[in-house]
């Protein structure tokens, strides 16, 4: 198919809408990126990485209006978790209903407000990102460094006692924003970050989480319920020696979702797991594009990624483990599947390993599947209903990557929600 | 207690006919066995029984207590009573063995009107069962048979119907696979289970079982049909002749 305009056009275009503000400690960053953004131009469908993928919404320079609608009675999510609350609003921050910016052994600023010069900022701002556009392309993620006027600055310094929350509400129908986070984790601190929420009727974003030595990030995503929301996101984590990543990610809904994830495991004996579970429902598009590199030694990565799929919604997975020269003992692990719950859904994959040590393990796998009449039987003649047989079915597909999840309080919510879920769209 | 009269199954997907006519009353309290070679059509009539897909049931008919089984849903028919001790006990990942029978039980529950049990009472009946077929604490940890033996497999299988008390026991070739030890187990189990409103249907490929499970009444089934039906003497007299001899004898 021909591509409907010359990229160097849809460019343009898409620039056109924006507004460059080019000032404070940012603004060399900014430029940066928003250099490297018109050098490769906005993606189309001949981009080795966006074939599987329309990325034509995320090119308009408007974003298409988007029902707030969720699935009726969905409850909030992470509601019962003593957490700290940045609530962002159509990707507005929202002082009004956040708590004060306080929690121990974590410094927390605004993007927008934090006018004077944030040294460990500065050195992350957009670095991770630009690192991150080699060997792929990610131009949304240079969008979201060289637009972004909102997100959080988060140094962590120690064990921050409680999770800190950013609740994203959608609120006007035709909302486009664009957010950038950057968090730093000190050597030997831990924390978690827990996201949730659509954000708005399109939403383009960056974080980047540089954990230094022996620190640890866990960050549990929720995004939906909406429906028509649409939203191309991407983490950028570097991992320093005996540091740990772990992020997981829940999708229920949504019409077109990118998630991309770009993990460097740089030091020695760093660990990296990226897990995701996504259901979907008719009108969903959901892509996961993960790149995992391996360039210290001795280091381990997981991806896990399970897709539920049914009324012609389509899953994609692209992921990848590079095993650079000289990291041996790698310990490489990627897993995607679909479960498909009827012919008109589609899963397509893409698995790739590339590996220039040779004293490494890596496996990889892909499947794509209904529902085990065998086993949906078994449960069934022991008095277990269809339904109820069926949605413990799905349950057991996704609890590979539900287990990801180290904190048990929160992999119960998560857990609950996926049920209600099922609940409500049972076949 | 279950009634099959001219039951006659055809494959769903395969104009391949398995079950030609079988006719079989197990009343209540008693213990039938189903003995004949493989591929005679047994497991085919259990699941069939018991509601699995993949079978065309082209005339006949099975009841229950006098309830037409064959129009019932599978989970309807283990609300009734019927269980299904299976040939290949099937694995579940993702499934916890707790989970699944506690699943299982309170549906059934639900079914009949009854409560819920509670989480105290369930444990303490799963303890009680469990000990008593020596499966441990571990073993019900694990997903549903996942990297269970094939002894612990079968031994689970009995687990579920020691919890689930139905009334219509049909146990498919719970004996292959068993040592000695194992055998005498499941076997206790199965006893410690009869009494006069539950019947069994043992369908099983070697006398062995029945020496420790006495039957009341022994059918050989050939072919898709029950070919000879007689008293616990036909079992030894299987085993001593092989069905050649008896099937030969029918033939004439
Ligand atoms: N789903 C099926 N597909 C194809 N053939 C089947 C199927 N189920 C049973 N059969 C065939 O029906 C016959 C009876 O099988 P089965 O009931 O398993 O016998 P038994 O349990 O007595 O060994 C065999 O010839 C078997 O191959
Ligand atoms: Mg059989």
């Amino acid at each position: 198919m021909a591509e409907a305009k010359p990229k160097d056009d849809r460019t343009a275009a898409r620039l056109a809408g924006l507004s460059f503000a080019n000032e404070g400690w940012q603004a060399p960053a900014r430029g940066d990126a928003l250099a490297r953004l018109t050098a490769m131009g906005v993606p189309g469908r001949r981009d080795e990485y966006w074939r599987y993928t329309d990325p034509a919404s995320f090119n308009a320079p408007e974003a298409m209006a988007a029902s707030t609608a969720g699935d009726g009675d969905d409850r909030p999510v992470f509601e019962g978790i003593d957490r700290l609350k940045l609530v962002f609003v159509d990707g507005v921050f929202d002082a009004a209903a956040s708590d004060p910016l306080a929690l121990d052994h974590v410094e927390i600023s605004l993007l927008g407000a934090a006018q004077s010069d944030i040294h460990w900022a500065r050195d992350l701002y957009g670095v991770l990102e630009a690192r991150g556009q080699v060997p792929v392309k990610r131009p949304f993620a240079a969008l979201g460094t060289a637009f972004a006027t909102e997100g959080v600055l988060l140094r962590v310094t120690g064990a921050v006692p409680k999770p800190v929350a950013l609740i994203y509400i959608h609120r006007a129908e035709t909302s486009d924003a664009i957010l950038h986070h950057c968090i730093r984790v000190e050597p030997g601190a831990e924390v978690t970050i827990l996201e949730s929420g659509p954000a708005a009727a399109r939403l383009t974003k960056v974080m980047e989480v540089d954990v230094a030595e022996g620190g640890r990030f866990h960050h549990i995503r929720a995004q939906g319920p909406d429906h028509e929301r649409r939203a191309c996101t991407h983490i950028f984590a570097r991992v320093a020696g005996k540091g740990l990543f772990k992020s997981f990610t829940l999708t229920a809904n949504g019409v077109m979702t990118r998630n991309e994830a770009v993990i460097e495991l740089v030091g020695d004996d760093a660990v990296a797991h990226v897990a995701g579970a996504a259901v979907g429902d008719g009108r969903f598009h959901h892509d996961d594009t993960v790149f995992v590199t391996h360039q210290g030694q001795a280091c381990e990565s997981r991806q896990v990624f399970k897709k539920v799929l049914k009324n012609g919604a389509t899953g994609v997975f692209q992921g990848k483990i590079l095993v650079k020269p000289g990291a041996q003992k790698t310990d490489g692990y990627q897993i995607s599947q679909s479960l498909l719950l009827d012919d008109d859904s589609v899963f397509l994959a893409k698995p790739e390993l590339e590996i220039y040590a040779d004293d490494v393990k890596c496996s990889h796998g892909s499947t794509s599947g209904a529902i085990d009449e065998t086993a949906l039987f078994y449960l069934r003649s022991r008095g277990v209903p269809l339904k109820a047989a069926q949605s413990l079915l799905v349950l057991a597909f996704l609890a590979e990557a539900i287990q990801e999840i180290e904190n048990e309080e929160i992999a119960e919510d998560i857990q609950q929600l996926l049920e209600a879920w099922l609940a409500r769209h049972e076949h | 207690m279950l009634e099959i009269k001219n039951l006659h199954v055809k494959l769903e997907d395969e104009d391949k006919v398995i079950l030609k006519g079988v006719n079989l009353t197990v009343e209540a309290g008693k213990v039938h066995a189903i003995m004949g070679p493989n591929g005679s059509g047994k497991s085919t009539l259990s699941y069939v029984l018991s509601g699995r897909g993949g079978y065309v049931v082209t005339d006949g008919s099975a009841t229950m207590d006098g309830h037409e089984l064959l129009g019932m849903e599978p989970e309807e028919r283990a609300a009734a009573g019927l269980f299904l001790a299976f040939q290949y006990p099937v694995e579940i990942p993702g499934v916890g063995n707790m989970t699944f029978l506690r699943t299982a039980l309170n549906a059934q529950r639900k079914a009949r009107g009854e409560d819920e049990i509670s989480a105290g009472d369930f444990l303490k009946l799963v303890r009680e069962k469990a000990k008593a077929l020596k499966i441990d604490a571990d073993m019900m940890k694990r997903p549903v048979n996942v990297g269970f033996s094939g002894g612990e497999k079968k031994r689970n299988e009995i687990l579920q119907m020691a919890i689930l008390e139905p009334k219509m026991c049909i146990l498919d070739e719970t004996d292959s696979g068993l040592d000695v030890d194992a055998l005498k187990l499941v076997s206790d189990g199965v006893n410690a289970l009869r009494d006069a409103g539950r019947s069994f249907l043992v369908i099983t490929h070697y006398q062995r079982l029945l020496d420790h499970i006495t039957p009341d009444v022994v059918h050989i089934m050939a072919n898709g049909r029950i070919v000879k039906t007689g008293g616990p003497e036909l079992a030894l007299e299987v085993e001593k002749n092989g069905y050649a001899d008896l099937l030969d004898a029918e033939a004439v």
